[in-house]
C-alpha cells in the first residue's frame, strides 16, 4: 500500500503570538515551532497500516525549509521516505494542490492527515485534497479498519458517532484516540539523520482567499470574582440569572 | 445577491447551526435559498424568512455520502445565480464546505465567527492560533463558500415570515460520487453533547477522582447542561474523550461555560474562550481561568458545588411557579 502522510509545522500551543499595531502582519518572533500534535496520530496510523498491509510510507510537508525538522521525526518514527515542498506564500488551497499533486505522482492508496493544523485550525485539508484527487475522504476519524480495498471508519459527530464505509484510494484525517503514537528510539533518531529528504519546488497556485487584517482579541469579560460564602454563592446564581440571563 | 444555505436536518428537524446560518445570510443577502437534501421542516424555514426552498432529490442520496451531497450542492449552485453558500461548521459542514469549494473553484472561509461587508464585498473574521488572533479574511474569487462556527451567530426568526417558493433539484449522480457512505449513526442516548448544549459544566483535576464527577453531573443536570472535561481528566481515564474541551478536544461556544477545578491552561481556553459567559470555581484565586471568567467563585468544589446545586434548584422552582 502506498501511504502518504501529511505533516505540518506549527507554532507551539503555548507560544505568544501578536499582531503589528496596524494589523497588517503577525508577530511571530521567538516562537518555537513543533510537529502539529494531530499529525503524530497520522504518522502512527500510517505505520500501523503499513505493518498490516505492507507497502511504503512517505511523509510530506509544505512549508518553510525549517520544517525539515518534523520530517526527521516522521522518519525516526519509521516512515520510509520524506519530502518537502518549499513554499511560504501559498494559502490552504495552494497547499492542498501541492499535496494532491504529490499523492497523484506517488499513486497513493491512502493519504493520512491530522484533523486540524493548530495554527489556522481550519479542518479543511482532508476534504480539499480528497476533492482535488476525486477521492472520497473522511475527517476526524477515531477508528480505521482496512480490509483489501474496503475501508470502515468511525468518527465523532454532534451527539454521537458515525460509522462509514468507503473504498480505497481514500483521504483520511485522524483524531486523538485512534492510536498511541510511538516515541522514536535513539538509534532510530540517529538513523533518520542519514535518510534522504526530497526537496521540491512548489508550483504556483493563485490564492483564493487572503488575510487582510490581524488583531489580538480584546476580552471584555465582567470578571466578578467572589468568595465561597453562602451569600457569595447566592450572588453568583443571581448574576448568572439576572445579569447574564444564562440560567 | 443570492445566498444559499445548506440546511442540515435530522428527520426533518433543522439543526440550530443552519438556522444561525440563515439568520446570518439574511443580514447580508437580499435573497436566501434553503438547500435541503429531501424535505426539511418548511414551516420553520418560512418563519426564518427563506425566499426559496430547494429540495435536492436523488435515489443515491438516501444514504448520506459527503461526496455525493457536495457534488449535488455544487451542481445546484452552478445552475443558479448564487453568490455565496453558507453552512454551519458542524461535523457535516466542515466536510462539505471544502469539497463544494473545490468543485466550484471558489474560496472557502472556514469556521467564521463574524461576517460583514467591506466595499460591498463579503469579509469574514476567523480565529487563528486557538483564538489568540482574530483574522479578517476576504475571498479572492467571485463566489464564496463560508462555514459559520455554531453558536456565534444568533438564530432569529425574520420580522415577517416569507412565502417561500418550493422547487426540486435533481442532480446528476453516479456510483462514482458515493464511494463513501454513512452506514450507521450511534447516538449517545440521553446524554447531551457538549457541542449542542447551551450550558456546559466541565470538571478538571480539581475533582480529585472519577467518582467525584457525580457532582459535575448533578450540577449539569439541574442547569440542563452537558458535562465537559479537561484533558488532564480525560488522559487519566476519568472521562471519555468525547467530553474533552480544548484544542485537542472540542471547541464549544455555549451560552454558559462553567469550569470547575480547571486551571485554565491555554489549550483548554482554546476550546471554550468564545463562550458567551464564562464562570469558574477554583480554590486558587490566581488560577488563569479567572482571568477570562465573567463570574468566579474562589472556593473548594466539594463545598461549593453542593450548595450551588441547592440554590439553582430553588431558583428553578421559584421561576417555574
Ligand atoms: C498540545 C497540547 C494540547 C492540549 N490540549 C488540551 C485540551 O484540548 N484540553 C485541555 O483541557 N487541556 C489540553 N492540554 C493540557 C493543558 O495544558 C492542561 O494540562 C490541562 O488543561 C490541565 O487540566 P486541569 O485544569 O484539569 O488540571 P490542572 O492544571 O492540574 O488544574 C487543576 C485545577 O483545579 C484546582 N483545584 C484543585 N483542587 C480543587 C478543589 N478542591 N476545589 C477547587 N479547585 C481545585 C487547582 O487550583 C487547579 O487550578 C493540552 C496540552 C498540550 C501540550
Ligand atoms: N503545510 C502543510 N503541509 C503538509 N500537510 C499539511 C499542511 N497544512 C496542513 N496539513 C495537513 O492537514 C491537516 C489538517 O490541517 P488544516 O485543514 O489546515 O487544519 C494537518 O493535520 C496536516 O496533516
Amino acid at each position: 500500500m502506498n501511504i502518504l502522510v501529511c505533516v505540518s509545522y506549527v507554532p507551539d500551543t503555548a507560544a505568544k503570538i501578536g499582531a503589528t499595531p496596524d494589523g497588517s502582519a503577525l508577530q511571530l518572533q521567538g516562537v518555537k515551532y513543533i510537529l502539529n500534535p494531530y499529525d503524530e496520530f497520522a504518522i502512527e496510523e500510517a505505520l500501523l497500516q503499513r505493518e498490516k498491509h505492507g507497502g511504503r510510507v512517505v511523509a510530506l510537508t509544505v512549508g518553510d525549509a525549517a520544517a525539515t525538522e518534523i520530517l526527521r521525526t516522521a522518519l525516526a518514527m519509521g516512515a520510509d521516505a520524506a519530502a518537502i515542498v518549499t513554499d511560504t506564500t501559498l494559502d490552504s488551497y495552494g497547499v492542498a494542490v501541492q499535496i494532491a499533486e504529490y499523492a497523484r505522482a506517488m499513486n497513493a492508496d491512502l493519504v493520512l492527515l491530522g484533523r486540524q493544523s493548530i495554527d489556522h485550525d481550519s479542518f479543511q485539508m482532508a476534504s480539499t485534497v480528497g476533492a482535488l484527487l476525486g477521492m472520497p475522504s473522511i475527517s476526524v476519524v477515531s477508528k480505521l479498519d482496512i480490509e483489501g480495498t474496503r475501508v470502515r471508519a468511525e468518527r465523532d459527530v454532534e451527539g454521537g458517532k458515525e460509522i462509514l464505509e468507503a473504498e480505497l484510494p481514500i483521504v483520511i484525517s485522524v483524531q486523538k484516540g485512534i492510536n498511541n503514537p510511538r516515541y522514536p528510539k535513539l538509534p532510530d533518531i540517529m538513523k533518520a539523520k542519514s535518510k534522504p529528504i526530497e526537496t521540491l519546488q512548489a508550483q504556483s497556485v493563485p490564492a483564493r482567499s487572503r488575510h487582510i487584517r490581524y488583531e489580538v482579541p480584546q476580552q471584555k469579560r465582567a470578571n466578578i470574582i467572589l468568595g465561597d460564602s453562602d451569600a457569595d454563592i447566592a450572588e453568583f446564581v443571581r448574576l448568572l440569572h439576572e445579569e447574564a440571563k444564562v440560567i | 445577491m443570492t445566498t444559499a444555505v445548506y440546511i442540515e436536518h435530522r428527520a426533518g428537524s433543522i439543526k440550530r447551526a443552519s438556522l444561525e446560518a440563515i439568520t446570518a445570510a439574511r443580514g447580508i443577502a437580499d435573497r436566501v435559498v434553503g438547500l435541503c437534501i429531501g424535505t426539511a421542516d418548511t414551516q420553520t424555514l418560512r418563519t426564518y424568512g427563506v425566499h426559496e426552498i430547494v429540495a435536492i432529490e436523488h435515489a443515491m442520496l438516501t444514504r448520506y455520502s459527503s461526496q455525493a451531497v457536495a457534488e449535488a450542492i455544487a451542481q445546484y449552485v452552478r445552475s443558479a445565480a448564487v453568490g455565496a453558500l453558507f453552512l454551519g461548521a458542524t461535523a457535516q459542514g466542515k466536510e462539505l464546505g471544502p469539497r463544494v469549494a473545490v468543485l466550484l473553484e471558489t474560496a472557502y472561509l472556514p469556521d467564521c465567527v463574524a461576517l460583514s461587508k467591506e466595499a460591498d464585498k463579503l469579509v469574514a473574521v476567523r480565529p487563528l492560533f486557538a483564538g489568540k488572533i482574530r483574522a479578517t479574511v476576504e475571498p479572492l474569487t467571485e463566489r464564496v463558500v463560508v462555514s459559520l462556527r455554531p453558536n456565534m451567530f444568533t438564530a432569529r426568526p425574520a420580522e415577517t415570515p416569507t412565502e417561500p417558493t418550493q422547487t426540486t433539484f435533481s442532480p446528476e449522480l453516479s456510483q462514482e460520487h458515493c464511494r463513501v457512505v454513512v452506514t450507521d449513526v450511534v447516538r449517545n442516548e440521553g446524554k447531551l453533547d457538549v457541542l449542542e448544549a447551551d450550558i456546559v459544566v466541565s470538571g478538571g483535576r480539581g475533582l480529585k477522582g472519577p467518582e467525584h464527577f457525580a457532582l459535575i453531573e448533578q450540577l449539569a443536570a439541574v442547569l440542563g447542561g452537558a458535562v465537559g472535561a479537561s484533558r488532564a481528566v480525560v488522559d487519566a481515564g476519568w472521562r471519555p474523550h468525547s467530553e474533552q474541551v480544548g484544542q485537542t478536544g472540542k471547541t464549544v461556544s455555549p451560552n454558559l461555560y462553567l469550569a470547575c477545578g480547571i486551571s485554565g491552561a491555554v489549550q483548554h481556553l482554546a476550546g471554550m474562550s468564545s463562550s458567551k459567559v464564562i464562570a469558574a470555581i477554583n480554590k486558587d484565586k490566581d488560577a488563569p481561568i479567572f482571568k477570562v471568567a465573567d463570574y468566579g467563585i474562589v472556593g473548594d468544589v466539594f463545598e461549593v458545588i453542593p450548595k450551588l446545586i441547592e440554590q439553582v434548584k430553588q431558583l428553578k422552582q421559584s421561576t417555574a411557579s
